[in-house]
């Protein structure tokens, strides 16, 4: 490790009220490479569910809100990739009548990383230690994958981790139905696409299933436990915080998504 | 057709409970998918070669007026009329006053979704035509008198076993009959058909302002048959088709087929620059192009959307999105399903008759990715649905929760007193099992998820815990 860094952590709304056992697992990933963590209570959210429902408006207030708490700082790191997509690909276009905004936002933008990004762009770690037994299969979240470019890196971060085999998932790539309120405004349309989605798991034969961001994740859990499958569905932050344990099953004291 | 995209919900609801339908769609995404990727893959040079397309595209989008001008004189100069249709029932009469000069009765057709766009079978048939659909998956729904589901594939939500029925109840082919004998039956049909029509009509894929060419890409032949052997060939042509210079046509040729049907190239294109001329041997005495708006200039004019002027209509963006994919074309309630139908069917439509469309979807970005033209499709979804918004169209529950999430997200005091008390309100509905009872989105989202319980505390207590235990 060159200098010590230093980030501060971006808990999304989703994740401080359901999974906070995911958020403390990246605290303790983040920790085991020294970088220096801070967490400002008076974040909220970042405006997503607004934004993608068409109320710019209301997402402008929620990004100015967001604004104010990161702008000072060094690195923002957050365990969504939809999020981070929302605050990289869309806060620097929200108010295009001011540049000097825009310019904030951007410059916020470019300081901003999704979990799997951070280690392995920011912190540059290939091979991750510790010893995790079982079966992943991994699953690309739409915006980490098509809106933050996540790909190989967290493929490889999980392959390096001893004792986890990583099994292929077939169409990967493909949504498994959440987006947001698309799930409850079109119901029916989001289940046959997670029950699908939700087959390749199965298929894949893992003993669980690997993604960045806790909607998702969220959306395919709930459907499992419906289902009465055994398959667990875990945010990559965990599984990495149960390599370090090296205990070989890990523990958590929370639920996981 | 008459638009019945506001009713969305109802016609995916119908079509997600009908199996037939379902297997027909994972069938034709699969192969899709795979002919793509192959025809992709084999490209190194495909991320450029999309670049080029859109750069060409939209240059040619930015100088429409002009280019359809230099095509109107190109095209003239050598016999063949140009009609401008500002909507459908012009283009619709413009089009029959053309075949009634020309003492035309029978009407063969190649595929076309401006036709579709207009109702132009209906009309004509009305008005006492003989209208046969020359492409066989066009042929097929025309037989069963329903609409195209897919842009390139008009039948793909009908099997084998349901053609063969079809055939055998309109043609009187062998029930049984597998699929290169019902292809021999509608040959033998549509070819006896052709021969004897005295008007052709088409679409067109691209046309040349700097040559006057129409340029129509096709894989069966019908179209070469429709616009060479019947007297007099009418183009109807959306006017965002034109391209300025013949040299913009090769990227988007290489677009399209690879994008379409994961060809390098297709069977047939057909280049036409006028009708027959002195000691050409075949070819019709006439030759018109009918240029239709219906609702392109008006999208022309709002420069967040112009771009979905760009399509070339392949139809990938159907193919890989997983909305399409579960509910099929005949959902969407208009010509144009899948993404590109749910950006253009409102502008075309209207808003109003098609509010749902920008809304059904999950926003995966998919569509986005596959499209040859490099057309931003969710951004444009964000943006009608922003614009829906604007319009004062959504719900007042919906304005008003919108408001109050605003109003929380912004006092960051606020905002914590909702996570404190909101948990155990939360984690006693989970518990109870009172999500079904509740109603509304908890009900919707339980019908085939769980509901997460978390624990009793969230991620802030534990890191004010952690900073007086000293951190780690």
């Amino acid at each position: 490790m060159s200098e010590p860094k230093r980030a501060s952590l971006f808990i999304t709304c989703l994740v401080d009220f359901l999974f906070p056992g995911v958020a403390k697992a990246m605290v303790k990933v983040l920790r085991h490479y020294d970088v220096e963590l801070e967490f400002s209570e008076n974040q909220t959210c970042c405006g997503q569910p607004a934004f993608n429902a068409g109320f710019r408006g209301e997402a402008r207030e929620m990004a100015l809100t967001f604004l104010d708490v990161f702008e000072g700082c060094e690195a923002v790191v957050s365990p969504s990739g939809s999020c981070v997509a929302m605050v990289k690909e869309y806060y620097p276009e929200l108010f295009p009548d001011n540049q000097e905004l825009s310019g904030r936002f951007q410059s916020l933008a470019d300081r901003t990383w999704e979990f799997s990004q951070y280690l392995t762009e920011v912190l540059g770690v290939t091979e991750f230690p510790g010893r995790r037994d079982g079966s992943l299969t991994w699953h690309d979240c739409c915006h980490s994958l098509r809106g933050l470019g996540v790909r190989e890196g967290p493929r490889r971060l999980l392959s390096s981790v001893e004792g986890a085999e990583l099994l292929e998932l077939e169409k990967s790539d493909e949504c498994c139905g959440f987006g947001g309120l698309f799930s409850v405004k079109f119901d029916e349309i989001s289940s046959r696409m997670l029950s699908n989605k939700l087959a390749c798991i199965e298929k894949s034969g893992a003993e669980s299933v690997v993604a960045t961001d806790c909607s998702c994740l969220m959306h395919m859990a709930g459907g499992l436990e419906k289902r009465g499958s055994a398959v667990r569905a875990l945010h990559l932050a965990e599984v990495l915080a149960d390599a370090l344990e090296e205990s070989g099953t890990g523990s958590q004291e929370e639920a996981s998504p | 057709m008459r638009p019945r995209s506001d009713q969305f919900h109802k016609l995916s609801s119908e079509a997600l409970e009908d199996s037939f339908l379902r297997e027909a769609l994972k069938r034709a995404s699969a192969s899709f998918h795979a002919a793509k990727t192959d025809a992709v893959d084999s490209m190194p040079d495909w991320e450029e070669l999309r670049q080029r397309g859109h750069d060409r595209k939209n240059r040619a989008i930015e100088n429409l007026p002009e280019a359809l001008e230099v095509f109107e004189k190109n095209l003239r100069s050598r016999g063949g009329e140009v009609h401008y249709c500002e909507d459908g029932a012009s283009a619709r009469d413009k089009i029959l006053s053309i075949i009634r000069s020309n003492d035309g009765s029978s009407v063969t057709k190649s595929k076309s979704m401006v036709t579709e766009e207009i109702d132009l079978n209906d009309h004509l048939e009305a008005a006492g035509l003989s209208v046969l659909e020359g492409d066989l998956g066009e042929y097929i729904i025309q037989l069963a008198g329903e609409h195209p589901s897919h842009i390139i594939a008009p039948a793909i939500h009908k099997s084998r076993e349901e053609v063969a029925e079809l055939f055998h109840e309109h043609l009187g082919s062998d029930p049984d009959a597998d699929i290169p004998e019902l292809t021999r039956v509608a040959r033998k049909t549509l070819r006896e058909a052709f021969l004897g029509a005295d008007i052709g009509i088409s679409g067109a894929n691209f046309v040349i302002a700097e040559t006057g060419t129409i340029v129509l890409v096709e894989n069966e032949g019908n179209i070469r048959m429709s616009t060479t052997v019947p007297r007099v060939h009418i183009a109807v042509v959306g006017i965002e088709k034109v391209l300025p210079r013949r040299s913009d046509l090769a990227t988007l040729l290489r677009l399209l087929c690879r994008s379409a049907t994961g060809q390098r190239v297709t069977s047939y294109i057909s280049f036409i620059s006028s009708p027959r001329t002195e000691g050409e041997g075949d070819g019709p005495e006439k030759l018109h192009v009918v240029f239709l708006d219906a609702g392109r200039s008006k999208l022309w004019a709002d420069p967040t959307q112009r771009e979905a002027l760009n399509c070339i209509r392949c139809g990938a963006c159907l193919n890989f999105c997983p909305v399409y994919g579960s509910v099929g074309g005949h959902s969407y309630g208009w010509v144009y399903p899948g993404p590109i139908g749910s950006v253009i069917t409102p502008h075309y439509v209207g808003i109003e008759k098609a509010s749902q469309l920008p809304q059904a979807s999950s926003l995966c970005g998919r569509c986005g990715e596959v499209c040859p033209m490099k057309i931003p499709l969710p951004d444009m979804l964000l943006g009608l649905r922003a614009k829906a918004v604007e319009a004062g169209s959504a719900s007042f529950v919906e304005k008003l929760s919108m408001r109050v999430f605003s109003l929380l997200a912004r006092s960051p005091r606020l905002w914590r007193l909702l996570l404190t008390f909101g948990r155990p309100f939360y984690r006693l509905v989970v518990r109870a099992g009172l999500a079904a009872v509740l109603g509304g989105p908890a009900r919707r989202w339980s019908r085939s998820r769980s509901l997460p319980l978390p624990g009793r505390s969230g991620f802030r207590r534990w890191w004010r815990e952690d900073a007086e235990k000293g951190g780690e």
